[in-house]
């Protein structure tokens, strides 16, 4: 177990042999620059690992779940269970900010409740197969499935929420109306799905590697240069308002999870605490302006602001809610 | 022959555009092929993913790109 989530998870080996490469070349890696050098290398290539072997196989599992079909699973289910089911499909359902709409627009043609996109929404961005993965590599298997846990749950009570506020009206007008055909989906064949998921790599590996080198340069920044004492009182145990600054700092910003990764773990290093390390990663992947601009385009001013409330609130207290646990019990 | 291209502006749909008409040269078919662009279009045909590629109104790709050959294979 231990070793799987240190020299599997984790690449601990990789570091070492980092660490050797660096030294043979005479630097100190305890040195700052060494240090950032270090940093920055195992970080960037354990990531861009992880990202090739974790999108491959997340298309692979995800090519058999277009949106289509996720429409049509969803069409079975009424009330909570719908939502809990939403919630589950959005972390295999092929997704990105830039789909969102789309694939809203179609949920709501189909006649699914607002309540039910919206857990898909939520779930969507937040938590899939590869934040677990990812999760478990950097801070561990049991805080990866809590991660996970609580970000289902907010997805299921997000949606149920705006669907008990009866929000129909606050969809735009363009939306009124329209009723979609019902398509077949065409069925892939084994080699089609592997050609889908090597697509899938080499598209994501272009859109997501600028962002993982932003990440791992922040990252490697706050690990080396910015001191243990300015984290410690913003971000960790002193600062009671960590969990909030960190949420709406993380919101507005625009990157998956893989480019968020390396800033959190530098940022937990220096003893920021886990929870508000957390709350960050969700509202940067969870919500962005880009997304919210384009949601803005299908539903009204009203209905945007309950579920950007929503979405902070939850991610608050799921942030707190991480750092009671960690005081309590050893994650 | 119709054949709709469908997806609203990302790469991935110009590049299933190219290797449509691509395909359809050397295959030296009769076709009509239609970029479908509009939001409210695409739902309305019950689309979801992009890039998407219909022929005679049935759904033959769905979110993927394949290449010219297996397009050849798709479109005969």
């Amino acid at each position: 177990m231990e070793f799987i989530q240190d020299e599997v998870l984790r690449m601990t080996w990789l570091s070492r042999l980092l660490r050797l490469a660096l030294e043979e070349l005479g630097l100190n890696v305890d040195s700052r620059i060494g240090g950032s050098l270090h940093f920055f290398l195992y970080d960037c290539v354990k990531i861009t690992i992880y990202l090739c072997v974790l999108i491959f196989a997340i298309s692979y599992v995800q090519s058999f779940f277009p949106p289509e079909r996720t429409k049509k699973i969803l069409g079975h289910f009424r009330g909570l269970s719908a939502n809990l089911v939403a919630a589950l499909l959005g972390t295999v359902t092929p997704f990105c900010s830039c789909s969102s709409i789309p694939i809203f627009m179609g949920f709501t043609a189909a006649g699914l409740p607002l309540g039910v996109s919206f857990s898909f929404l939520i779930s969507s961005p937040m938590v899939d197969l590869g934040s677990l993965v990812l999760l478990s590599g950097i801070f561990g298997i049991r805080i990866a499935f809590v991660y996970v846990l609580l970000g289902l749950c907010l997805a299921v009570l997000g949606g149920a929420v705006i669907e008990h506020l009866g929000m129909e009206n606050e969809v735009e007008d363009i939306l009124r109306g329209v009723s979609a055909v019902e398509q077949d989906i065409p069925t892939l064949s084994f080699k089609e799905r592997l050609s889908y998921a090597k697509e899938q790599v080499k598209t994501t590996f272009r859109k997501v590697f600028p962002y993982i080198l932003l990440g791992v340069g922040i990252g490697s920044f706050i690990h080396n240069w910015i001191p243990k004492a300015w984290v410690l009182s913003l971000l960790g145990a002193r600062n009671p308002f960590g969990v909030i600054l960190a949420t709406l700092v993380g919101i507005p910003m625009y990157a998956d999870i893989f480019g968020t990764i390396p800033i959190a773990e530098s940022l937990l290093l220096k003893g920021a605490e886990l929870g508000t390390v957390l709350s960050f990663m969700m509202g940067v992947t969870t919500l962005s302006l880009p997304s919210m601009i384009m949601l803005r385009k299908v539903i009204k001013p009203k209905l945007l602001g309950i579920f950007v409330g929503i979405c902070v609130v939850g991610i608050i207290l799921i942030g707190y809610l991480f750092n009671a646990l960690q005081a309590v019990l050893p994650l | 022959m119709e054949i709709k291209v469908i997806g609203a502006g990302c790469k991935e749909c110009d590049t299933l555009y190219q290797n449509v008409e691509e395909a359809v040269k050397e295959l030296g078919k009769d076709a009509k092929i239609e970029k479908v662009e509009e939001l409210i279009e695409i739902v309305k045909l019950g689309v979801l993913s992009a890039p998407s590629l219909m022929i005679d109104g049935k759904l033959i790709v769905s979110g993927r790109v394949p290449g010219v050959g297996e397009l050849k294979k798709l479109l005969s």
